[in-house]
């Protein structure tokens, strides 16, 4: 019993001088955020994304598609727990990663026989609110599957890849010089931990793929199409470069 | 759909101040804004916000094309009796939604 106890106190020691020895420079783009903002995400009740959960809960139980089958019908309430906080993920049985939106699509295909929703449509952004919603709070843990390492790996070439005619990488602004003023905002370090965000600039909801064509047409380069794979390795490399990082839910931003 | 998020407290104390907060989902399209062919999209707004206690006014707000998106309102009320708070969004293009919570003032 006493060998037990000392083993785990050298077990608290180690890990304590560990996090001690390493420390996590990350932050949120929520702590660049003025306190009003934060607050407005904070709060269920004045934060819009939450309309869009509210209407993904709904779609969440409609039967679509020639099976007539909801989402509910297959996936208990609340089994989307920790999800958002996984993907992109190779389904299984298939060869290449998915990001949220892309396995919400699969799922209409494939079991709901409906077509897959447009790219970046109110339905689909209702739905992925809901689903990334449930995973508030918890750490992002991307898997261990082996066969996306050659995809992240991808993404993370494309991440520090010059391009567009100001020939900027995405490693130039949200590595080197994160934390300064890019025309008076602050230049976030680019963690993906509240997608689907409500976007002030936006005027609503929009998902990573539309922040990184965002990113892209900023530094004068033409964004992929909607479809394309260089996304998700781009999302598979951010999260795990934020792997441990908190989900805040729908999170806001200006 | 009408997709509206209410919140205010099930239970009050006579003659307290409650705090009501009403966010619809809207998009508030201004009129000033051209689409990606160069013609202006037209109007699309919320033109008035209403609520009352049962029955009796609280709030008439006039809202313009200045407003955001999905409008957030937050305002206090007296606690007085218990009954039904009802909220009313009407605007552009026959845009109309109701909605209701109720409060139990002891």
């Amino acid at each position: 019993m006493k060998r037990a106890a000392l083993a785990l106190v050298a077990v608290f020691a180690a890990s304590f001088a560990l996090a001690q020895g390493v420390k996590d420079e990350r932050r949120s783009g929520y702590h660049d955020m003025g306190p009003a903002l934060q607050k407005m995400q904070d709060d269920d009740s004045s934060n819009p994304g939450m309309l869009f959960v509210q209407k993904g809960a709904g779609l969440w139980r409609t039967p679509a598609g020639a099976a007539g089958k909801s989402c509910a019908d297959c996936h208990a309430e609340g089994s989307m727990k920790g999800v958002a906080a996984r993907y992109p993920a190779i389904p299984s049985g298939g060869q290449a990663p998915v990001d949220l939106e892309g396995r919400i699509d699969l799922c209409r295909t494939e079991n709901q026989k409906a077509d897959r929703f447009a790219p970046e449509s109110d339905d689909l952004l209702a739905l992925t609110a809901y689903v990334a919603q449930q995973s508030r709070g918890l750490p992002v843990s991307p898997p261990a599957d082996p066969k996306l390492a050659l995809f992240r790996a991808e993404g993370e070439a494309l991440y520090r890849l010059r391009q567009g005619q100001l020939n900027l990488s995405c490693a130039i602004c949200h590595d080197d010089n994160a934390g300064k003023k890019l025309a008076g905002i602050a230049i976030p370090q680019a963690h993906p931990t509240g997608y689907p965000i409500y976007r002030l600039e936006w005027q609503t909801l929009g998902s990573l793929k539309r922040r990184l064509r965002n990113c892209l047409v900023g530094i004068r380069a033409e964004p992929y199409a909607w479809e394309s794979p260089q996304y998700v390795a781009l999302e598979l490399y951010l999260m795990e470069r934020a792997r441990g990082m908190t989900m805040e839910g729908i999170g806001v931003r200006p | 759909m009408a997709n509206v998020l209410i919140n205010a407290p099930k239970t009050a104390k006579k003659g307290e101040l409650v705090e009501i907060k009403a966010l619809v989902l809207h998009q508030m399209e201004t009129g000033f804004r051209a689409g990606t062919n160069g013609r202006i999209i037209p109007r699309n707004i919320i033109e008035r916000f209403t609520a009352s206690w049962n029955g009796k006014e609280l709030l008439d707000m006039t809202m313009s094309s200045a407003i955001a998106a999905n409008p957030f309102v937050s305002f206090f009320a007296v606690a007085s009796e218990s009954g039904r708070i009802v909220m009313r969004w009407t605007g552009d293009n026959g845009f109309q939604v109701e909605e209701s919570v109720a409060i139990a003032v002891e």
